[in-house]
């Protein structure tokens, strides 16, 4: 079983709400360096372990390995040692199209900026993740991508371009497109750092809603403290090492 | 695959004067590459068209490939032999009716004898050398363009006067002689005897026309002083292109060096290979610079492209995938210029076919242009190779693109 269908099936509908017996994302002893003249760690020994319906904030200061951390954990970057499990599976030794699918069908990506494609519309956007996937049809698709869209407050938006959207509209149309393939996990990289404080609500609601009505993880890095006091779950880094890894009582 | 062609198009689309600059590099290289494959094909074709319509297709002479032993070398076999004395043959062909007879038996086209004699053509003060080839004039208008190579007077008119001969323009030019003209010709064996001009013809050789002159069999054979004598048989084929086969059975059987056209033109038609070899190398060479354009522009958007890329690739989208939608562009390049190219180039071949060339002894005539599929087809086969060769590299350095790189770049 591929980790991507490793975590599928640790989302079946019957398994949802019982306890969490494989972590959805799990870092064991993670450590990235990059090389160089002067080689600089990002993360030093990393152990974390991510559960479903979690709403986790990493916070720290500015080069404390947060981003690096997050780039881990969703498989964009390989660590130098230690390893990363999602839904059981471990990545580091997957292969390049692996690790893709996994990212396909298992993470959803939202970052500080938007990131959306410039040259397509609202609707192409959200549903590219889909179309790359393959696994529905085209009528399957705009459905999908329309009520995702809709959901988020957008749906006068869906054949406009992203320049003719505000800041705050791009952000929830790359959330819409985090979702597109309904993956169990979203990790964003500053998901309201450049966005205005009423935008910043608004994105902050969106990703609560996806843990807490939808049942999704959220991953989310951020310098917001008070964005991050309102998780579930806050694990600080300082020099790229977990100091503290806090449960937020609601 | 439709979502690569998709962006791929999105891409291209949203650079349109890029595109269409590397568009158009594309399509000029296949317009000439078109129009000069036509141009040379096409002359090529009406060269050879004119040599195998002009020569006969196969000729028979009175020599051997190899000189016959002397007697004293088969009968002894001696280091050296000195002072021999070589053995003088009747010269022409042996039985040359029973040979042509058949000869016609099996050859699947026509059959004409010739008697060659060198001669001094003499008219008033001016005496000019020459060779005098005695033809059967009804035969040899089945093997050779001599009836339409006629400017004055017909093949047929050698029977209208006794001692009748037909000269080259030029050689008429040459000793000043006209038609009705009583020349002298005076041959090596020592004949010398009165012919009278009923004729002047102009081949596309201006050798031939300087230096020929028909008459009939029969008065070639008197002034070569042999009754009989035949040291040529020209055979044209109904299929041209079987000569070689044809004349190599005929020296089999007969011992004669029989020569197809092929053969005779040989240096012609190697020239023709080399001029095929640089017209080639230089049509490569201009679709090769045309898909400099191309890697230009793809080079260009993928360096734009670079957070996109990032962005696919943290979507999920693979290296293949990734290298595949710019090897896409590239190739909807190199489409669209080999489409726009056909136009060009068949635009072109349309436009050189209107020159006309006059000269004084030819109707009206044009560059002959060959329209053949065949040069479309490699044009555009080349054209499409060297694009996508040309998006291939920048392609494959895109997907290679570390997404982390990029997103911390952006941030």
């Amino acid at each position: 079983m591929s980790a991507a269908d490793a975590a599928r099936a640790s989302l079946a509908p019957d398994q949802r709400g019982t306890v969490d017996a494989v972590p959805l994302i799990e870092a064991r002893r993670m450590t990235r360096i990059l090389p160089g003249i002067v080689p600089t760690t990002l993360v030093h020994d990393i152990n974390l372990v991510v559960g479903r319906r979690e709403f986790l904030a990493i916070t720290g200061p500015s080069g404390s390995g947060k981003s690096s951390l997050l780039y881990l954990l969703g498989l964009l970057d390989l660590p130098t040692s230690g390893e990363v499990l999602i839904g059981g599976q471990a990545t580091t030794r997957m292969p390049e199209e692996e690790r893709a699918r996994t990212r396909l069908e298992t993470l959803g990506f939202v970052f500080q900026f938007h990131f959306l494609l410039p040259e397509f519309t609202v609707i192409d956007n959200v549903m590219l993740p889909m179309r790359a996937l393959g696994r529905l049809s085209s009528q399957e698709m705009i459905a999908r991508a329309e009520a995702l869209l809709t959901a988020l407050g957008l749906e006068d938006h869906l054949r406009k371009r992203p320049d003719q959207l505000s800041g705050g509209q791009r952000q929830r149309v790359a959330v819409a497109r985090s979702l597109a393939n309904d993956p169990p996990v979203i990790l964003a990289d500053e998901p309201t750092g450049s966005l205005d404080s009423k935008s910043r609500e608004q994105v902050f609601a969106i990703l609560r809603d996806l843990v807490h009505a939808q049942g999704k993880t959220v991953v989310a890095v951020t310098h917001d403290v008070a964005l991050a006091t309102r998780t579930d779950r806050r694990v600080e880094l300082i020099d790229g090492t977990i100091v503290a890894d806090n449960r937020i009582q609601p | 695959m439709t979502l690569i062609f998709d962006m791929a198009l999105t891409h291209v689309r949203a650079r349109a004067r890029q595109t269409l600059v590397a568009v158009a590099g594309v399509a000029t290289g296949v317009g000439f590459s078109i129009m000069m494959a036509a141009l040379l094909q096409g002359s090529q074709e009406d060269f050879i068209n004119r040599l195998v319509n002009t020569m006969p297709h196969v000729t028979v002479s009175d020599e051997q490939r190899k000189p016959a032993p002397q007697p004293g070398e088969t009968f002894y076999a001696s280091a050296q032999i000195r002072g021999l004395k070589p053995q003088v043959k009747r010269r022409g062909i042996k039985n040359p009716l029973a040979t042509m007879a058949a000869l016609e038996a099996w050859v699947p086209g026509n059959v004409a004898p010739s008697v060659k004699v060198q001669a001094i053509l003499r008219y008033g003060s001016r005496d000019v050398a020459a060779s005098i080839i005695g033809i059967e004039p009804k035969r040899e208008a089945k093997v050779s363009d001599l009836p339409n190579q006629m400017r004055q007077g017909k093949l047929s008119s050698l029977y209208s006067a006794t001692n009748a001969i037909i000269l080259g323009d030029r050689l008429a030019e040459k000793i000043g002689a006209r038609v009705g003209s009583n020349i002298t010709v005076q041959t090596s064996e020592g004949v010398r005897l009165n012919a009278q001009v009923v004729g002047l013809f102009h081949s596309g050789v201006r050798s031939v026309n300087e230096t020929t002159a028909h008459t009939l069999v029969k008065l070639g054979q008197i002034l070569a002083r042999q009754t009989g004598l035949v040291n040529e048989i020209k055979l044209r084929l109904e299929d041209a292109l079987a000569a070689p086969f044809t004349a190599a059975r005929i020296e089999r059987d007969t011992g004669y060096k029989s020569v197809a056209w092929q053969e005779a033109s040989e240096d012609l038609l190697n020239a023709f290979v080399i001029r095929n070899t640089i017209m080639y190398t230089v049509v490569g060479a201009i679709l090769l610079v045309a898909s400099f354009g191309t890697y230009n522009i793809i080079s260009t958007i993928t360096h734009e492209k670079a957070r996109d890329i990032a962005i696919l690739k943290s979507l999920g989208f693979t290296e293949r995938r990734v290298r595949a939608i710019f090897v896409v562009e590239a190739g909807l390049i190199g489409l669209a210029g080999a489409l726009l190219g056909f136009a060009l180039g068949y635009g072109l071949c349309l436009a050189l076919g209107m020159i006309e060339f006059k000269n004084p002894f030819t109707d009206v005539t044009r560059l002959p242009i060959t329209y053949s599929p065949l040069h479309y087809l490699m044009a555009a086969s080349v054209a499409i190779v060297s694009s996508l060769a040309a998006g291939y590299l920048p392609a494959r350095k895109a997907a290679r693109l570390h997404p982390v790189d990029i997103i911390r770049g952006a941030t």
